[in-house]
């Protein structure tokens, strides 16, 4: 920001053209929040006209006004699925954000305390067991992914040994492994022509088939989880520095950490028992929300919140309109996820102190 | 000399969890209050396990503390983070905070835990980071700056906090010369507000040169307390250290050295 206005005096007068790189680099950064959040609605816009409906890639606004049948496939198909596609991008991003921050550690991610595997759990045994009814299915992934957060929870204050984070991330490794065994067994038990497709697609992660009720779903937990985390957004830096010190500010470490945490992993169950397991959202998001914002977790976490639901949005765009048959989310978020994080790692933007 | 910010403690003794060792064995001392004080004593001998029972973030096993006339358990947790402050030995923090968030952070104890620091805030963090001469650098990322700047951060952090009693764990540790005297000079000011500085330190000649009272530690004991004059002798600091020490007069100054 001092380098923008130092270096006003050199700028170009008005009108001239082209502007630097530097320039542009500097405008953006002073209208960040305008751009982030112009950047959303154009995003979310796009979406309802992407499509393969009436014919591959593009609706145009007229279609939607004259044609009675698009309108129906934009209200009950895709606007329920970019919603939904949107809550999952905030969700998993603001997550992997907090958790981040609360584990001191850039290298976290939402699934990890068993969140996942536990939710891929809950979804084989419905598919096995309960042929695969998409409410008891979600159900019982949710039911799963949170007793995957419990059981790690429970078993990282039963360790004896360690600080807080290294217990609760071992009792997660061991909780996943777990829960990552007994799917094993499941795929193992599933017929292969009907149930095993199913486990397998569900794996993946995508947004085929999500309706209103599904939004409804986990709009709650969603709303709730976001809602906490938001409001106690500058709290996280202080979440973030060494117990001590933490508590020499006034800070319970211990409590406000477990209440962060609940509230955001529950919001992430929720969203991985509809979407399945959606990798890399919550890894790579919150890295290039810093990136823009710096640390601070007062701009870091909307933008975390506004950069997650573009990136879902466009991710689940491609998803849905590519190919004439649907490719799972998880696979285009990894593909677009890998690709970014290779680019920052070589322009040297992630900065992991040890 | 104020008894406003008074450090007593009786009887303390403490153990880590699941671990045999007692770290702090039957300890009593006073620290009088608005003078820098001198926690001394070899490696391991509970000096920093000492600092954080008076933090409050380790519950002794048995004992008392009172601080500023009152026992620490009859504080609530923002009272407690109001009164006494930390400036611990080498803080790692894996984010890029610049100097002034990470500053403003020492402001959470008068902040409720959905507040957001506002413009009184701001002004308090920055004088601090006047106080500890970081002002010019405000925006600067914590991860770029050297050893000796981070530590002043770190003080400047605990200055926002506006505490009475302040509590260093070596803060000297990565400091240069220059820097060494900028936090000297913190330190003495500070005392002179009435604020009870209790620090520690490898180096008897800082806590001579600095401190007014000092105590020796070995083995979760305190040897020795009083004030330096009469605590920093030959023959005391030999017995803390189990090696012979020297000490010359030097005018007002005194220097002391291994024999």
């Amino acid at each position: 920001m001092t380098s923008a206005r130092s270096r006003e005096g050199q700028r170009l007068p008005p009108g001239s053209w082209p502007l630097s790189r530097q320039s542009v680099a500097d405008l953006i950064r002073e209208h960040q929040w305008l751009l982030l959040g112009l950047a959303f609605v154009l995003v979310f816009l796009l979406s309802i006209f992407v499509g393969r409906y009436p014919a591959p890639y593009w609706m145009s606004p007229s279609t939607l006004w004259e044609d009675q049948m698009a309108r129906q496939l934009v209200l009950n198909l895709r606007l329920p699925r970019i919603l939904t596609a949107c809550m999952l991008g905030m969700t998993m991003a603001a997550c992997g954000t907090v958790l981040q921050m609360i584990f001191r550690n850039p290298l976290v991610e939402p699934g990890l305390l068993g969140v996942s595997q536990g939710a891929a759990f809950g979804a084989a045994f419905s598919i096995l067991f309960l042929s695969g009814a998409a409410l008891a299915q979600e159900a019982l992934a949710t039911v799963f992914a949170l007793l995957g957060l419990g059981l790690s929870y429970f078993l990282a204050r039963r360790v004896r040994y360690g600080g807080w984070i290294l217990r609760l991330i071992l009792s997660g490794i061991a909780v996943s492994a777990l829960f990552a065994a007994g799917v094993g067994v499941l795929k193992y038990l599933a017929d292969p022509l009907t149930q095993l497709p199913d486990i397998v697609f569900w794996m993946m992660g995508g947004l085929w088939g999500v309706t209103w009720t599904d939004f409804w779903y986990i709009l709650l937990p969603v709303i709730v989880g976001l809602t906490i985390v938001y409001l106690m957004r500058w709290r996280l830096n202080l979440l973030s520095l060494d117990d001590d010190t933490g508590f020499s500010l006034g800070a319970a470490p211990g409590r406000e950490r477990a209440l962060v945490l609940v509230a955001s992993v529950t919001a992430t169950a929720a969203v991985v028992a509809v979407a399945g397991v959606v990798g890399w959202i919550g890894l790579l998001i919150p890295h290039v929300a810093r990136r823009f914002t710096g640390a601070d977790a007062r701009r870091a976490l909307p933008a975390s919140l506004l950069l997650g639901g573009i990136f879902a949005l466009l991710c689940d765009d491609i998803a849905r309109t590519l190919l004439a048959g649907e490719i799972p989310l998880g696979i285009i978020t990894s593909l677009f996820g890998a690709i970014l994080f290779m680019a920052m790692m070589l322009s040297k933007n992630i900065r992991v102190q040890r | 000399m104020s008894d406003n910010g008074m450090i007593s403690a009786s009887g303390l003794s403490f153990q880590y969890n699941g671990s045999k060792r007692t770290v702090l064995q039957d300890l009593s001392v006073e620290i009088p209050g608005g003078t820098v004080t001198a926690i001394l004593g070899p490696n391991g001998s509970g000096k920093t396990t000492l600092l954080r029972v008076l933090l409050g973030v380790l519950p002794p096993r048995e004992g008392m503390i009172r601080l500023a006339g009152r026992p620490q358990g009859s504080y609530s947790r923002r009272e407690l983070s109001q009164l006494v402050g930390l400036v611990p030995q080498d803080e790692h923090i894996p984010f890029d905070f610049s100097i002034l968030e990470y500053v403003l952070l020492g402001r959470a104890p008068y902040l409720g835990p959905l507040a957001m620091p506002g413009a009184k805030d701001q002004q308090v963090a920055l004088a601090a980071l006047n106080v500890a001469g970081l002002a010019d650098m405000q925006h600067r990322p914590l991860p770029n700056l050297s050893g000796g700047e981070r530590q002043l951060a770190t003080v400047a952090r605990a200055l926002a906090q506006e505490p009475r009693i302040l509590l260093m764990d070596e803060p000297t540790a990565h400091l240069d010369l220059g820097n060494q005297g900028r936090l000297l000079a913190i330190t003495r000011d500070l005392a002179s507000q009435g604020v009870t500085v209790v620090l520690t330190t490898h180096d008897p000649n800082l806590a001579s040169s600095l401190a007014s009272y000092a105590i020796l530690m070995r083995d979760g004991q305190v040897l020795d307390a009083g004030p330096t004059g009469v605590v920093l002798t030959e023959e005391r600091l030999s017995a803390t250290y189990g090696v012979p020490v020297q000490v010359l007069e030097a005018g007002e100054r005194r220097l002391i050295l291994l024999s």
